[in-house]
């Protein structure tokens, strides 16, 4: 009888290798297929109507000369759009016009005409609550132990300012779908990192706008995505005017966004600064923390400040202010807040150890019990490895990434003193993050032609969950991994979560292990007596079914599954059960450092060479789980040196909604990168584990922190653009 | 930042020039199609080109010109040829019509993608002969067969192999992991093999600034560089 139990390292034929992602040909022969990719008989294009206003009423909306253009063939306003509506940013969709060709389409949208009543705006990420006026939300106010009577223990107190600009998403393939009824069916394929729990909301708001349709008419398909990274998470205002477009028109419609308009409204990372006071003793021993910090999140009230990060240092207090603006809307980023949290705190950490004259590594290494679960213990875990212990973690991960960058030769006190205008240094942060797999149902048939399949309603966002899923369950049936067709990215397959907050990997691997063992025991109950035993002493293993303690007693799997007649096994299996939870695990450490040069002349950072040093519990997939690391360290290059969603202070519009001054760091800009993933025992028994979000928390701080000790002054925001190098070095003492 | 420096344009600009001395020249496409405002009319004024732009024939939209025959097209819509993957193609569109857009729209060659529109990210990028060209920013009446003029050869990335083979470049891409979304990859793909073509053998390093004209944003250039260097190997080596 097949075990759920994750198998043992050496009997592992595709767990923890190096696979190359098994949708990877399509892509890389370009036939692979997005829902921007998506052709319809007789589809028409859409395109939308934008607030040019960041904050306005609207007056009036004509439509007359739109439905008379050329090719128009629908036109809608978005539903709850109308006299009266508050616009709250630049971008806002009001209007949806669906015509023959792309060019008509584009042409009506500019014939429509709306009349506003504009209304001041603010578009600045960076008020203080103190000039926000009526725009700063309630304080948010947290502490922990006494802030005064440690920071009067501390010897050493230091005081600065951090802060992050607003970035977008971004997504190669903009949000968007292309919808189609039939009679009262509505297909939509959408580019979505959410196949299971959109149609949902086509429902509510489709019946709520006139258009009633039930959840089982309504069905979603991800044939494959092209990136996310949190923002894609809802139907979306498109969305549902595109499936009025296509109801009122009668024909199916693609509507995709525009890059300006991507990124405009579809993608916003909430901004955060603060001011901060930490203390320590001359040791280096932390004792206090105080921080006011600010940020938006557009008019929503969602910006948090839940500082300091990681490091649980004792008698804290913070107050964090929301303050409500009109930069657009925000959207879950990669490890929501973390990247900001890691800045802030890894920087001001940086910082006092400079006060200190200390060297950061020294300064985290001695505080590593003030990480969540304490100080590390002795104990073991299952099978004699060590205990899982955060502390233990990033104790092994910082001293691995220390030799990966040859941190003790390349560290110096702040300020390179080599003579000539680049300066180099080195920085560090950690993070967490907990990666716990979500709900997952997996279905796995097998047929008696000794084919495959296993089906759940989840989708790939370019992580490699295709790949993830295909690995589990050809290792539990001892198959190649072609062996198994795996079928996601339809909502008619067995629920499976959104792919959000890491949470994808464990869930979807441990739904796949349970169904699949269960269908194997099943496929075992029946052949057990042509091999002259019982079910319990069986294997699956290389293609064949055996007797696990008399390897000669075989038969091939097809054999196998020949004797099932003309009935194929098919088992769904829910992970929400002990055996699914044990299969999984929670709460991820990793360590990073960065290594720049700066030019003190012009400002310009370059980021020479990166480490991450990461776990994840079990890795699936060595090869895929590097590349989402590596992923990260770029992601994390571009947002801590080129990356800002620049707003125009007179307009409230966004000044670069385009690729040409949306920096994103190019192939020449990522300079060395290395990855290297905790694997082996204390890790692997704690089951899978999510890897997306945790290695983007910690760049920004790394990079940061490695200007401050190149140049020897901090450079507070980010990104690191060579206009606040400058300054920076403008007010410090080196230079 | 290397991707916006003018040596990746090159190709583009030798394009132009080419364009003018073989076919209808770009400037003098912008005018007869009618899209020229008051600027481009003083600057063709000094070129006697004006002349010919006026009055504005109003062609039957029911009856394209054929772009082919007629130098003089637009602004409604055109019989064009393209010779796109070694086999002719023919399209009735306006001339404002990007070969990005008939690519996808047209042809249903979906292959090239549309990211930035605005020559910026080379997610759409294709082969026009011989040269990486960003398709977002090239009008498909400009590489359609014109008077006195043959179509320009287009080579999409669905042309590199048949269906269901891997090109080496592509197959390198898979081995090195050098895709996550897969979104940029067509492009990548494509202007990595333009180059291969003319460097066969190029080092880690010639990489990074020889596919600065495209963008990822998952962050695949790590395997992006290896990927270039093991397919140069395998193509000049003979294993492909």
């Amino acid at each position: 009888m097949a075990d759920y139990k994750w198998p043992a390292a050496d009997k592992r034929e595709l767990i923890g290798k190096r696979i190359s992602r098994v949708d990877g040909p399509a892509k890389a022969s370009g036939r692979a297929t997005y829902s921007y990719d998506v052709h319809r008989e007789g589809m028409l294009f859409g395109r939308m109507v934008l607030s040019p206003h960041a904050h306005a009423k609207i007056k009036s909306i004509n439509t007359a000369a739109a439905e008379k253009m050329p090719g128009v063939k629908a036109v809608v306003a978005f539903p709850s759009i109308g006299p009266g509506f508050e616009v709250l940013w630049a971008g806002q969709e009001l209007v949806a016009v669906a015509a023959e060709t792309e060019d008509q389409s584009r042409d009506a949208a500019r014939a429509v005409r709306i009349d506003y009543e504009v209304l001041p705006h603010l578009v600045n990420d960076n008020v203080t609550p103190a000039k926000a006026g009526d725009r700063a939300n309630k304080p948010d106010v947290a502490s922990e132990g006494d802030a005064d009577a440690g920071f009067a223990k501390s010897e050493v107190v230091h005081e600065g300012e951090y802060g992050n600009a607003i970035v977008t998403h971004c997504c190669l393939e903009s949000h968007g779908q292309v919808t189609e009824w039939q009679g009262d069916q509505l297909t939509v394929w959408a580019s979505t990192q959410a196949v299971s729990s959109i149609g949902g909301e086509y429902v509510t708001a489709l019946t709520k706008a006139g258009v009633p349709v039930t959840a089982a008419n309504v069905r979603i398909l991800t044939p494959m995505m092209g990136g996310g990274f949190g923002s894609k998470f809802q139907a979306d205002r498109w969305g549902i005017a595109c499936a009025l477009l296509s109801k009122k028109s009668g024909r199916p419609v693609k509507m995709m966004l525009e890059r300006d308009h991507e990124l405009m409204v579809a993608g916003m990372r909430p901004s955060l600064y603060a001011k901060v006071k930490v203390g320590a003793t001359k040791d280096g021993t932390l004792t206090a923390w105080s921080s006011e910090s600010w940020g938006t999140a557009g008019p929503e009230e969602s910006s948090q400040g839940a500082i300091p990060y990681v490091f649980q240092i004792p008698n804290r207090k913070r107050t964090h202010t929301p303050i409500l603006t009109n930069v657009g809307p925000a959207r879950a980023w990669r490890a929501p807040n973390h990247p900001q949290y890691a800045l802030v705190t890894m920087g001001a950490l940086d910082d006092l150890a400079a006060k200190l004259n200390m060297d950061p590594l020294q300064l985290f290494l001695k505080n590593i019990s003030l990480v969540p679960g304490g100080a590390p213990t002795a104990a073991t875990g299952p099978g004699g490895a060590p205990a899982f212990s955060l502390a233990r973690v990033y104790t092994e991960e910082l001293n691995k990434a220390a030799e990966l960058m040859d941190w003790q030769k390349k560290w110096h006190p702040r300020g390179d003193q080599t003579p000539g205008p680049i300066k180099r240094g080195v920085g560090l942060s950690i993070h967490t993050w907990s990666g716990r797999g979500h709900a997952s149902n997996c279905n796995c048939t097998i047929h008696p032609d000794g084919s495959v399949e296993v089906s759940l309603a989840s989708q790939d966002l370019g992580v490699g969950t295709r790949t993830i899923i295909g690995i589990v369950a050809a290792e539990t049936l001892g198959l190649p991994l072609n062996g198994v067709t795996v079928n996601i990215g339809d909502s008619k397959y067995p629920q499976s979560g959104a792919s959000g907050g890491s949470t994808t990997s464990g869930g979807v691997s441990s739904s796949t292990r349970l169904a699949s063992t269960n269908a194997l025991n099943q496929l075992l109950a029946k052949v057990a007596p042509s091999l002259g035993a019982k079910p319990d002493d069986l294997e699956a293993v290389g293609g064949n079914i055996r007797v696990a303690a008399d390897p000669s007693k075989a038969i091939t799997w097809k054999q196998a599954c020949a004797k099932l007649g003309t009935t194929p096994v098919s088992v769904t299996t829910s992970n929400q059960s002990p055996e699914g939870r044990s299969l999984m695990s929670q709460q991820v450490g990793g360590a990073q450092m960065a290594e720049v040069s700066v030019d003190v002349e012009t400002g310009i950072v370059r980021v020479e060479k990166m480490v991450a040093v990461q776990d994840c519990g079990l890795v699936l997939d060595v090869k895929t789980a590097e590349s989402q690391v590596y992923g990260a360290l770029i992601m994390g290059v571009c947002y801590a040196v080129y990356e800002e969603k620049i707003m125009d202070q007179q307009t409230g519009r966004m000044l670069n909604a385009d690729m040409e001054f949306y920096k994103l760091a190019g192939i020449n800009d990522i300079g060395e990168l290395v990855v290297h993933m905790m694997t082996g025992p204390g890790y692997d028994e704690r089951g899978v584990i999510g890897l997306s979000e945790p290695p983007t928390v910690s760049p920004g701080a790394a990079i940061a922190n490695a200007v401050a000790n190149a140049i020897g002054v901090r450079v507070p925001n980010l990104p690191l653009t060579p206009d606040k190098v400058l300054a920076a070095l403008g007010k410090g003492e080196m230079a | 930042m290397s991707k916006r420096s003018g040596s990746d344009r090159t190709g583009e600009d030798s394009r132009e020039k080419e364009n003018s001395a073989q076919r209808l020249g770009r400037r003098e496409f912008v005018k007869l199609v009618g899209t020229s405002g008051v600027a481009v009319s003083t600057v063709l004024a000094g070129e006697g080109l004006l002349q010919a732009a006026a009055p504005r024939p109003v062609l039957d939209p029911q009856q394209p010109a054929d772009a082919a025959t007629s130098p003089l097209v637009g602004p409604g819509p055109v019989r064009m040829m393209l010779d796109i993957n070694g086999a002719p193609q023919t399209l009735v569109a306006e001339p404002r019509l990007t070969l990005l857009d008939a690519l996808r729209d047209r042809l249903y060659l979906t292959g090239a993608k549309k990211v930035c529109d605005r020559g910026t990210c080379g997610a759409c990028t294709v082969i026009i002969d011989g040269k990486a060209m960003y398709s977002c920013t090239t009008l498909a009446i400009d590489v359609a067969q014109r008077p006195g003029a043959p179509a320009a050869k287009i080579t999409t990335i669905e042309g590199l192999a048949p269906e269901g083979e891997l090109h080496p470049v592509s197959a390198c891409w898979v081995d090195n992991d050098a895709e996550q979304c897969g979104f940029c990859t067509s492009g990548f793909v494509m202007a990595a093999k333009a180059y291969l073509d003319a460097h066969p053998q190029p080092a880690y390093e010639d990489v990074k600034a020889a596919l600065g004209g495209n963008l990822c944003r998952c962050g695949t250039y790590m395997g992006i560089r290896h990927a270039v260097v093991d397919a140069g190997g395998r193509i000049s080596g003979g294993k492909a």
